[in-house]
């Protein structure tokens, strides 16, 4: 890997070790003085007592509904699992986001069968599309769903617990040989949405596709996603979270956390570990260790919010 | 004597299997291309105008394949082709439009 932009990899993938190396329990993740620590072992019990008060919400992402591949015949099954996980938390959480990959095909049947699970959870839902959200011919079953009240390809803003959180989507217009794209006309926006905010306000950015750079080679990250993150530099709190990379990945840059979830359907390898960035077949007896949700903890007055990935199963 | 009739008849034998293979080989009016861990295989295919290529999925992930003002494909999902006649000469670069980096490029002489 060349190493001229890349300069927080090493310490974002032994984190992601480190986290891995403790799959089958929540990892609390805490910060001080910008470097995130992780505060030991504890099961998603305690964590959600450890986490109260504050506001909790979810991050659920690519759950693939249709996928029946070798990775994992049953994709509606281990996201039903996920929401099973999800309504068995002690602390009911706030709402949920869904960082996008909803279906696999864009299929309607497949749109239906994963409101039909995900509405199990009986919490709000808001979603950013993934690029398989988008395959229809007409591109309008996830406009159609989840469109409503959203500007351009489906962006939109709202504030939740004195958080004000944004859905960007980057998977739509990409240009041959380029990464994921937000365009102008949503940075105009998100410029414009920002504007006037309070610097103390604590800021969630969420979209499919990582907004950083995590591996270009395979298309990891946001051709223009420097440009968003201009906005909210001065910000006292910014958190990014993505999906798209169907493994967990964190850094810290300067008041900015970057967070990517699991997947709930297939596990992906790590950069550069495999010919290509496609599903990986894992051993059956260890494909839920590396599927499952985040929970995110915000706590007035802590710069840092709290970020718990649970996996499907230890 | 013996052994000079056995070669040739095992020289004659070799022919009588080469023959149908060599002829079978290359319809120059059909060409492929596959998909497969992202890349497009061959990259690059240098093809004769009215020539026919046709693009074969073999990934567990859905493709694309997009040639701007040009061609393209509907969503290819595993095992799904696509196929396109070139009738003008030119380069024609293309691009899966879901992973972007995954480009190729089809020149027609």
């Amino acid at each position: 890997m060349s190493g001229h932009d890349h300069g927080d990899d090493g310490v974002s993938r032994r984190k992601v070790l480190e986290c891995m190396t403790w799959a089958g329990t929540g990892v609390l993740w805490t910060i001080t003085g910008g470097v995130p620590r992780s505060l030991g072992i504890i099961d998603s019990a305690e964590a959600a007592t450890a986490a109260a008060p504050g506001m909790t919400f979810l991050q659920i992402s690519d759950s693939h509904v249709g996928f029946d591949k070798p990775a994992n015949p049953n994709a509606l099954g281990t996201l039903e699992e996920a929401v099973g996980k999800i309504n068995a938390m002690p602390a009911k959480p706030s709402f949920m986001i869904h960082t996008g990959d909803i279906t696999h095909l864009s299929k309607a049947s497949e749109f239906d069968n994963a409101d039909r699970i995900i509405s199990q959870s009986k919490l709000d839902v808001h979603y950013v599309p993934g690029e398989h959200d988008f395959l229809d011919e007409e591109v309008k079953f996830y406009r159609d769903r989840y469109g409503r009240g959203t500007k351009g390809q489906g962006w939109y803003s709202f504030d939740a617990g004195g958080v004000h959180f944004i859905g960007l989507v980057n998977v739509v217009d990409l240009k041959a040989g380029g990464l994921g794209n937000l365009g102008t006309e949503q940075l105009a926006w998100l410029e414009d949405d920002l504007r006037g905010k309070s610097k103390s306000t604590p800021i969630v950015l969420f979209a499919h596709i990582p907004l950083w750079t995590v591996y270009p080679e395979w298309g990891w990250g946001t051709e223009d996603g420097g440009r968003a993150l201009e906005y909210v530099k001065g910000f006292g709190s910014v958190t990014v979270l993505n999906g798209h990379i169907h493994q967990v990945m964190q850094k810290v840059e300067g008041n900015v956390t970057f967070h990517t979830a699991r997947s709930t359907a297939f596990p992906q390898p790590a950069p550069g570990t495999a010919p290509s960035p496609g599903p990986m077949k894992v051993e059956d007896a260890k494909l839920r260790s590396m599927l499952g949700v985040a929970s995110v903890n915000f706590k007035q007055n802590e710069q840092r919010l709290a970020i718990i990935d649970t996996p499907l199963q230890g | 004597m013996k052994t000079l009739n056995r070669r040739d008849f095992s020289v004659a034998v070799a022919a009588a299997i080469l023959l149908p293979v060599a002829t079978a080989r290359a319809d120059e009016n059909a060409m492929e291309v596959h998909i497969d861990n992202f890349v497009f295989q061959p990259a690059e295919l240098k093809i004769k105008l009215g020539t026919t290529v046709t693009w074969t999925n073999r990934d567990d992930i859905p493709h694309t394949v997009v040639s701007a003002g040009k061609f393209r494909s509907k969503t290819l999902d595993t095992d799904d082709k696509f196929t396109f006649t070139f009738t003008d000469a030119g380069d024609y670069k293309y691009f899966c439009s879901l992973h972007p980096h995954m480009t190729g490029m089809i020149k027609v002489e």
